[in-house]
Order: structure tokens, then C-alpha cells, then sequence
């Protein structure tokens, strides 16, 4: 009897004890926290993808109600929607970013890009081009290892095996920018989504002179300037024999995919045109 | 001409790989399998066709329908670890048993981790220490060495010198009258004696050992700390007291030491990678395994002390460097 | 001086790890042989480590042999001559080994007329009349630089920065790489010249004593330099045991004279510099000949090459040119390395010209270039025990392919040689020096962008 009446009062005694210790010590190291950051966690996306330049969710949340401005602060993942919530719990004002999404700025193919050497490194984009130039003749071109399709984690990318170009699938990306930072040919860039998704870029990195850059690619930019003097809104822009079309400016006429000769600038997203346009153009539907 | 080969230096290979590692332990393993079969005849070879054979067939099944991916049993690590599993079991353990202990070695202890390379512990040896916890009647029951003998399951059993010697000092008495009751060291050294299937033969072992050495697949730095660690804690507590403690001698004949030293405590997965780290990592074994051998409720502690060892091989990885170039320093400069 | 333990001759090497792959010096008995001049040249402006050089002809000049082209932009940058006479054909973007575009002069040759001032006669000239500074802006103005491979302008490592004193000089005669042999043909036909390019070094670093390490592969070379150092007080050969990377700068100091640079810490540290055979060779020419450095020896091997040999060849000679010399490109090539196997680079095309760093042109089979796959590591620990710097490559792969950087850092990425021992070793062929390369690359940003 005696034995189990000391276990009681010697474990009844060991818990209070514990119990004092752990309340004292919760009391003294107690660290004051805002409970808004709490509840703005709570409205992200919980990604912790880094695509609003934060290290995770709760340092963009720290981040946003220590912010006296928030209006240029934008979480890619959840948008507008997001970011009018988090606004509306710390009574600030919501910047008012579009959506964005990766486009890839290669479309130099297996069949495009003939390859040259055979390269058996490790399987990564950055140790090849740590050592080289690439398989093809373009040194500004894809390596299509995978680097990108590796550090998305939401699955919005994949390699096709085909054409050894990564595939963006447009529904899951959130444009965190996690692949732009992968790429060591910084050859994805994120751009506005534009409305109804439909959006024209130039999908080519290359600024060799337009001889060598058609020899190693059939579809490389060769900086002839057709879609600069086309352009008339004044959006793209030549520098170094490559095309640049800039998304704020773009008002989507599609001139410029016209009268692109080695059909580097791409449409996406848009209606089929008219029969006429189709025939001149008969490359558009592999551009989608 | 075909397209160029590009790739980072170096541009030439030893020609190592992990198959030619996997088979020299196997073929390093052979002359104590032989001696296996002399003395436990057909058990010998039961025990260790069943246990290769369901070692490499759960590790292909599991890779190839449990992971999807193709399966590597060709690589040779699932027969080793096959090998070794029966190698550490009596000759006269039925085979149900003998498929759970590959089923758990191979399933728990290696492709639960990731597969070649990434188990923490070693298989065989999570195998046979579940085995030997699980069902301790079939694990010690140790038929005795017979030349050609063709019984299995209901072969002639007896007590192993580890044993004997563990009972009789607890019973007090002296260790010199207790070594008449067992086999010669010689007898011994040529694995006349009780025990699992693959640890009896001394001699078999050394050449084994003396082999992988040759080859390289291991480096001495293991074997010989494990070895010599327990020469020198045994022999210390026998000069102490040699009455009640018995002699580094016997010690290093009996039980699954050499097996243990040569074979277990050296699978590459579960070992330090550092000089200095193996060092202390076979100390550590030959320190726990007199331990428990002295002092434990088990005559024998081998495979506990490679298993509470490999638990540390992470933490000794994290700690133990190799030397670095240049550490001892311009201290030379004239 | 062989150490003498346990009545044997235990030849001396470095202290960490090493390996010796197979030596397959196929070329070691072929005499140099001197390559025509090619009809066109190419001379990339950036041939060394360091800022490139300026070119300063134009289109159209007329150039001599070893008249200036392209001139250092830098205290670590090197001259560049020009290797023919003819006339400047353009300046452009041509791909060089990397398949990157990259500047380059391009001349076309027009008969053989040297500058004035270059002494072409065949004498030996053994006087040594220059004073150090003398020597050291003769050897900057020729445009010497590594001829090991490393290509670092040989000027900046002969002087020593303040406070620190320079005691020995270590002349490279390893030639650890397997297949080349140029080092080795140089001292057994140069040895003369050679010894007299150390003498030269020792008085601009001003020391009194300097080793020849040579591994002991070579017995005729080390023969032939031990009798012709008998007659040069302070320098005396030191033959080492084979082993590879031991004609890597840390490891040969260490193997010579037992003495290591700590990390992160270059030669000096130790009161050494280490200069190869062949820069010791070109100091000679520059100094004594007045003869910038327009032209190396370049061996041309491979297994299945017809007629491996060693040439000597104008600097922008095409590789494709050498490669004929050498019995043309076998059937079954699957890769041709500029440089030795383990060190060397694999060439995207054989159309890149030869450059001041080429040491060797090696031809490999294609059976022999392919990789194998790719396994698990299975931590076995050869690549640490192979490791000549005591790094663990196993854990740095591990670490550069999930970019821990700052713990590659701790775990010293950047003691790195680069040798390759590990991946060479490594029985699951797994890329190991790939990445560490790769984490050397970024842990080097990381860290200069934090000193500045």
C-alpha cells in the first residue's frame, strides 16, 4: 500500500514541480509576436516557394505587416485574391500586379538545333554549361537537362522528350520564379499572362550575328529588325542581333509573328485566324 | 564520324565498379562457405541457397513492383547480404525462418532506406538480430560439427564454446577448467566447433579477409581495430583476474568475431568513410562486443555492437574528418 | 636522394591519398618533330588566366614572327605574338574549345620573316648576363606563361608579393598526366636549355637552390638532368614515385620538400614557386634568345592513333593540323582532349586552334570516353582515401547538387584541385568532380561577394 501511495505523491509532487518550472519559463522567455502575422499566414498559400522574394510564407508575412506599403509586394501563388485579403486584414492598400507566368525563350528543338557533340557529363544544366557551350551550335540555347523542371515544385513542368525542350503547363505555373533562377541561360522569363492568357514573345535567346545563328538553329532570332519596324507600339526592341518584345507595351496585334522569317516570336492562346492569314502563316498552329 | 563525347574531366576510369566489389566479397566469403558445408554438410548448404536465393528475389520485387524502377539485384549487394544473413544463422533453422530474416533484412533493413547505399544499419544483421530476438529457441540451438553430415533440421546440437564458457564462469568456475571442456584452439582456428553456419572457420575467414585486401575492396583499418581492441580489453580483464575471465585467445577464435570484423562491420553503407572515423568506429565495436560477452545476458554481442555502432556512423561522419592537406601546417618551412 | 627505410629505396611522394592509372605513354621515344607552318592561324586574345590581351594590330597590318599582337591588359595578363608572318586577316568571334565565341586574330601566313631581334641561331648560349629585373621584364614582355597546363602569366608567380621570401624553386617535371609526354621529350633534348631557364629563374627570384621533381617513369630523363646538374651549383633532381596528381603545384612542394600550404594559401606561404619544365625552357628563349613565346611542344596520342608523337608546333596552329601530323583521326574517336585525361578538356570540334596552355592532344576510343551510368553511392570511401587534399568528394557532390553552399564551404570545396582522383575511383561512376567543380564555382562567388 505504502509503495503505491509514495509512487503517487512522488509523481503528483515530480508534476507540479515541472508543471511551476515550465509556467516561470514560459512567462520569462514569453516573446511578443503580432498576432497578425498569424492571421496574414493564414491567407498565403502556404507554398513556401519563395516566389515573393521572402525565404517562406511567414517571413513574407513578417515582412508584410512590418511594411508601412504594401502595394508593391505580391505573392505570385495566390494573386490579386490573396493579396486584397491580406490588405484588407492589415487595412493597407493592394498593389496591383497582373498574373505572370514562365515562358521558355528557346525553341530550338532536337529537329531545329541539329547537335554537334554528345554530351555525357553529369545530368544537370548547370555543370554543362560550367563546361561548355552545349550540344548545338547555339551557346545561348536550352541544354535540356532539366534543371527547371527539377526545381519546380508544383508540377508545372516536364521535358518533352521530343523536341528535349521543357514544357510549361500553363494551369499549374505560379510564376514563383523558381525556374528562372535554375536556368544558368536565364532562358525563362516570367511575363505578364495577358488577357485570356494570350501573350507573344520572342522565343530565342541567341545574340549571334543572324548567319550564325541560323546555321546552328532554323528557329533562332537572326536580329533582322522586320518585327522592331513593324511593331507599332513601339514594344520590341533590338539589342545585341536579338528581338526583345516588351509585355507592357505589347497590345498583342500580332504583326510582328507575321513578318518573322525564321518564325521565332510566338503566339499563344490566340483564335485561329482567318483562313487567308492561315495559309501565309501554315507555321502558327506548331507554335502553339 | 559520329558526334564528339563531351563531358568534364577526368576523361578515364579505374574501371571499379560496385559489381566487381560485390562479387570479390562473395567470392572472399567462399572458403568459409566451403568450410561451412565440411562441417555442417546439407544444412549448411539449405540454409545458405534459401537465404541468397529470397534475398535477391524480395529485393527485385520489391524494385520492381513496390518502387517501379529497374531492379538491380545484378549488382550482387542483395546476394551478399543473402550470404551473409546465413552465414550468421545455425545450419538446422527452418526455412520459414530463413525467408522472414531475408524478408526483414532485405525489406527493412536495405530498400525501406533508398536500396544499395543508403541503409544506416547492416542488413544482414537487422535480419538476424530480429530473427534472434523473435525466436531465440531455433536462433541458439547450434548443431555440432560433424564431416559430411546429411541431416538438417534434425541434426545433433550442442552448446558453442562461447556458451559453455559464458555458463560455466557464472556458475564459478575457473576458466582453465573450463577450456578442457571445449575444442583445442586449433580445432578452433580450423572451425571445429558449434555455431552458425558461415562464422566457425577462422582460417577461411583470414583468407577471405586477406583477399578483399589484395583487391582493395576494404581497407585494413576496420578489421584490425575490431580485432585488436578486443585482443587487448580481453586481455587486460584476463590478466587481472584469468580465473574468471577468459583468454583474448579464445576470444578472438570463438563466436562470429572474425565474420563479424572481416564481413559486417565493414559493409560500406553502414561504416564511417574517414580513416580516423573507421579507427574509432571498430574500437567501439571490439569494446561493446567484450561488453556484452562478459557482462551481457548473450554469450555473444557481435552483431549488437556493429548495429549500436552503425547507429553512431552518421555522428562520426559529422565529427571525424579525414586529415586535411596542409593542416600540419608551414610549421616544416627552413 | 632516395630515402633509405627498411634497407629498401623508398622513393618520395606526397602525403594524402593519390591513385595511378594506367601510364600509356606511347610517345615517350618519339623525337620532337618540327610541324610546318600552317597557312592560316588563329590566336585567340585570351590564352591565360587573367584579363585578356588587347589586340593592337588591325585588319590588313603586316605582322612578323613574334611581333607583339595583342598586348597584356593587366598585371595578371600576358602578351600575346604574333607565331607567323603574313598579314592580319580579321579580327573575330571564333568558337574555341568550350563552343563559346570568343575573340581571336586571325592571320594568314606569308613566308617565315622573323623580328630583327629574335637570335634563330642554334647555339647554346650559356652566359647569364641579365640582372633579375632584368630577367623578370624579358620574361613579362615575352608573354610566358604556365606551360603545365595552368597558364598563369609566369611573371606574377616570380613576384613574390611583400612579406613574404621565396627560398626554393621547384621545376615541374612530373608530367604526371597519363599519355603525354612533351615535358619528357623537353628535358631529354632541352635538358641544357632547360637548366639554363632555372638558372635564370633562380636569379630573378633571387635563390640559391632549386629541385627538379621527376617521377620515377623517366629514368633516361632523370638520368640526363642529374649529369648536367652536377656542373650547376643548387640544383639537383629529386625523383619521386609515380603517382598522380603529383605535378599539382601543393602536392609536388609537398612531395619534394615536405613542406604544405595551408589552405587557401598559394606556394609562396611555404617559400616556394613552382614552374614547369617547359616555362623554364621558354625563359631560356625569351631571356638568352630574345624569342617570345610563339611556339610549344604539343605530344599527339591516343590508343588508336597511327603515329603518336611529340611536335613542336607554331602557337594558332589548327588541332586538326597536328592530328594529320599524327596519322589522322581513327575510325572509332569518340573524344579528343586537349591536355592529359584526367586534367585535360574535352574539344567540341578538332578545328580549334592550339593555344599556349595545349600540352597534349589525346584521341580517346569511343568505347573508353563513354561513361558509364550512374549508380548509388554505395560509401565505400575510396573517393576519400584516393583524395590527395583529405576532402571528402562524396559529401561535397552530395552538398554542390542540393546547393548547400555554406556548408561546402565548411567542408573546404575550395581546397579542390580538381584532379579527379575521386571520380576516377568512384565504382558507382558517379560524377563527383562535376559538381564539385560546379560548387567550387558558386561557394568562389559567394565568398568574393562577401569581401567586397
Amino acid at each position: 500500500m505504502s509503495v503505491v501511495l509514495i509512487t503517487i505523491v512522488t509523481l503528483a509532487g515530480l508534476g507540479a514541480i515541472a508543471a511551476v518550472i515550465l509556467y516561470l519559463a514560459a512567462k520569462k522567455f514569453q516573446v511578443f509576436e503580432d498576432p497578425r502575422i498569424d492571421k496574414v499566414e493564414e491567407a498565403l498559400p502556404a507554398t513556401n516557394c519563395g516566389g515573393c522574394g521572402f525565404p517562406g510564407c511567414r517571413a513574407f508575412a513578417e515582412a508584410l505587416v512590418k511594411a508601412d506599403d504594401i502595394s508593391s509586394m505580391n505573392c505570385p501563388v495566390g494573386g490579386a485574391d490573396t493579396m486584397s485579403s491580406v490588405a484588407a486584414i492589415l487595412g493597407k492598400e493592394a498593389g496591383s500586379a497582373k498574373p505572370q507566368i514562365a515562358v521558355l525563350r528557346c525553341n530550338g528543338s532536337c529537329e531545329h538545333r541539329p547537335k554537334l557533340t554528345n554530351y555525357q557529363g553529369a545530368s544537370s544544366c548547370a555543370v554543362a554549361a560550367a563546361l561548355y557551350g552545349g550540344e548545338t551550335g547555339c551557346s545561348y540555347g536550352c541544354y535540356g537537362c532539366g534543371d527547371c523542371v527539377v526545381s519546380c515544385q508544383f508540377d508545372a513542368m516536364y521535358m518533352d522528350e521530343a523536341t528535349g525542350l521543357p514544357v510549361i503547363i500553363e494551369d499549374n505555373c505560379v510564376a514563383c520564379g523558381a525556374c528562372v533562377e535554375a536556368c544558368p541561360k536565364d532562358l525563362i522569363e516570367l511575363r505578364n499572362k495577358g488577357p485570356k492568357s494570350r501573350r507573344i514573345f520572342v522565343s530565342c535567346m541567341n545574340k549571334d550575328k543572324g548567319a550564325v545563328a541560323k546555321k546552328a538553329c532554323a528557329v533562332a532570332c537572326i536580329g533582322c529588325g522586320k518585327c522592331h519596324k513593324v511593331c507599332p507600339y513601339e514594344a520590341i526592341t533590338m539589342n545585341n542581333n536579338l528581338a526583345y518584345i516588351d509585355y507592357e507595351k505589347c497590345k498583342l496585334c500580332r504583326k510582328c509573328v507575321e513578318v518573322c522569317p525564321t518564325n521565332s516570336i510566338h503566339e499563344l492562346n490566340f483564335p485561329p485566324r482567318k483562313p487567308k492569314v492561315e495559309q501565309e502563316t501554315p507555321e502558327q498552329a506548331q507554335a502553339e | 564520324m559520329e558526334r564528339l563525347i563531351v563531358s568534364p574531366s577526368p576523361h578515364i576510369h579505374s574501371g571499379d565498379s560496385v559489381k566487381k566489389n560485390m562479387y570479390g566479397v562473395i567470392i572472399a566469403l567462399l572458403p568459409a562457405l566451403a568450410a561451412s558445408l565440411w562441417f555442417f554438410g546439407i544444412g549448411a548448404l539449405i540454409v545458405t541457397l534459401t537465404s541468397i536465393l529470397a534475398c535477391v528475389l524480395f529485393e527485385h520485387l520489391i524494385q520492381r513492383y513496390l518502387l517501379k524502377k529497374p531492379s538491380s539485384v545484378m549488382d550482387g549487394s542483395a546476394a551478399v547480404t543473402g550470404l551473409l544473413l546465413a552465414f550468421n544463422l545455425p545450419t538446422n533453422i527452418p526455412i520459414g525462418l530463413i525467408l522472414i530474416g531475408a524478408a526483414v533484412a532485405i525489406g527493412i533493413g536495405k530498400m525501406s532506406f533508398g536500396g544499395l547505399g543508403q541503409n544506416p544499419f547492416n542488413p544482414a544483421l537487422v535480419g538476424r538480430v530480429f530473427l534472434l530476438i523473435s525466436f531465440p529457441v531455433q536462433m541458439t540451438s547450434w548443431p555440432v560439427p560433424v564431416v559430411s553430415r546429411s541431416s538438417y533440421l534434425d541434426a545433433t546440437t550442442g552448446a558453442t564454446p562461447l556458451s559453455i564458457i559464458k555458463e560455466g564462469l557464472g556458475t564459478g568456475k575457473p576458466f582453465s577448467e573450463l577450456a578442457t571442456e571445449i575444442p583445442s584452439y586449433l580445432d578452433l582456428f580450423l572451425g571445429r566447433m558449434g555455431g552458425s553456419a558461415g562464422e566457425i572457420a577462422g582460417i577461411a575467414l583470414l583468407i577471405g579477409l586477406i583477399y578483399m585486401l589484395i583487391q582493395k575492396i576494404i581497407t585494413w583499418h576496420i578489421p584490425v581495430t575490431v580485432v585488436g581492441s578486443v585482443v587487448i580489453f580481453t586481455g587486460l580483464l584476463n590478466l587481472i583476474d584469468p580465473t574468471s575471465y577468459a583468454n583474448p585467445l579464445f576470444h578472438l577464435l570463438t563466436g562470429g568475431l572474425l565474420l563479424g570484423a572481416f564481413f559486417m562491420a565493414t559493409d560500406y553503407a553502414s561504416s564511417p568513410m574517414s580513416v580516423n572515423g573507421m579507427l574509432l568506429y571498430g574500437i567501439g565495436i571490439g569494446i561493446i562486443t567484450v561488453l556484452i560477452r562478459t557482462y551481457g545476458a548473450y554469450p555473444e554481442g557481435i552483431s549488437f555492437a556493429i548495429l549500436i555502432m552503425n547507429a553512431f556512423t552518421p555522428l562520426i561522419d559529422k565529427y571525424m574528418k579525414p586529415k586535411r592537406f596542409g593542416e600540419k601546417v608551414a610549421t616544416q618551412k627552413a | 636522394m632516395q630515402q633509405k627505410i627498411g634497407g629498401q629505396n623508398v622513393l618520395k611522394t606526397f602525403s594524402l591519398g593519390g591513385i595511378h592509372p594506367s601510364e600509356n605513354k606511347r610517345s615517350a621515344d618519339r623525337p620532337v618533330e618540327i610541324l610546318p607552318v600552317p597557312p592560316v592561324v588563329t590566336i585567340p586574345i585570351a590564352q591565360h588566366i587573367g584579363a585578356p590581351a588587347t589586340p593592337i594590330v588591325q585588319k590588313g597590318d603586316a605582322v612578323k614572327v613574334g611581333q607583339v599582337i595583342a598586348q597584356s591588359s593587366g598585371f595578371v595578363s600576358a602578351n600575346i605574338h604574333s607565331p607567323v608572318s603574313g598579314k592580319v586577316e580579321k579580327i573575330d568571334d571564333v568558337v574555341d574549345a568550350s563552343g563559346y565565341r570568343r575573340t581571336a586574330i586571325l592571320i594568314k601566313t606569308e613566308g617565315d620573316e622573323w623580328e630583327a631581334s629574335i637570335d634563330r641561331s642554334p647555339d647554346i648560349k650559356k652566359e647569364i648576363t641579365a640582372s633579375a629585373e632584368e630577367i623578370l621584364q624579358r620574361i613579362s614582355a615575352a608573354g610566358i606563361v604556365g606551360l603545365g597546363g595552368a597558364t598563369f602569366p609566369a611573371h606574377v608567380k616570380l613576384s613574390p608579393p611583400p612579406g613574404k621570401t621565396c627560398d626554393i624553386l621547384i621545376i615541374n617535371g612530373v608530367e604526371c598526366e597519363p599519355y603525354l609526354t612533351s615535358d619528357h621529350r623537353l628535358m631529354l633534348e632541352k635538358g641544357e636549355e632547360m637548366l639554363i631557364g632555372v638558372q635564370l629563374l633562380m636569379r630573378a627570384l633571387k635563390v640559391e637552390k632549386a629541385i627538379v621533381g621527376i617521377e620515377n617513369n623517366k629514368p633516361d630523363a632523370i638520368h640526363h638532368i642529374s649529369q648536367l646538374c652536377q656542373a650547376i651549383p643548387g640544383v639537383s633532381v629529386q625523383p619521386l614515385k609515380v603517382q598522380y596528381p603529383q605535378g599539382g603545384e601543393k602536392q609536388l612542394i609537398d612531395a619534394c620538400i615536405g613542406r604544405q600550404i595551408p589552405s587557401g594559401k598559394l606556394p609562396i606561404e611555404v617559400g616556394a614557386v613552382v614552374q614547369n619544365v617547359g616555362t623554364a625552357f621558354a625563359v631560356y628563349e625569351a631571356v638568352q634568345k630574345n624569342k617570345p613565346l610563339i611556339e610549344r611542344i604539343v605530344t599527339v596520342t591516343g590508343l588508336s592513333v597511327k603515329k603518336p608523337g611529340n611536335y613542336l608546333a607554331r602557337i594558332g596552329t589548327p588541332m586538326a593540323d597536328l592530328i594529320e601530323a599524327a596519322g589522322g583521326l581513327p575510325e572509332d574517336t569518340g573524344k579528343v582532349i586537349g591536355g592529359g585525361p584526367m586534367m585535360g578538356k574535352a574539344l567540341t570540334s578538332i578545328d580549334i586552334p592550339l593555344t599556349k596552355g595545349s600540352s597534349g592532344i589525346l584521341i580517346m576510343p569511343r568505347e573508353i570516353a563513354s561513361r558509364k551510368p550512374v549508380e548509388n553511392c554505395i560509401r565505400c570511401s575510396k573517393c576519400v582515401s584516393v583524395c590527395p587534399m583529405g576532402l571528402s568528394p562524396y559529401l561535397l557532390m552530395t552538398l554542390a547538387e542540393k546547393a548547400i553552399w555554406d556548408r561546402a564551404e565548411e567542408e573546404k570545396i575550395m581546397d579542390c584541385i580538381e584532379c579527379g582522383s575521386c571520380s576516377f575511383t568512384c565504382p558507382s561512376s558517379r560524377p563527383l568532380l562535376d559538381y564539385i567543380r560546379l560548387g567550387k564555382g558558386k561557394v568562389g562567388q559567394i565568398m568574393r561577394s562577401r569581401t567586397k
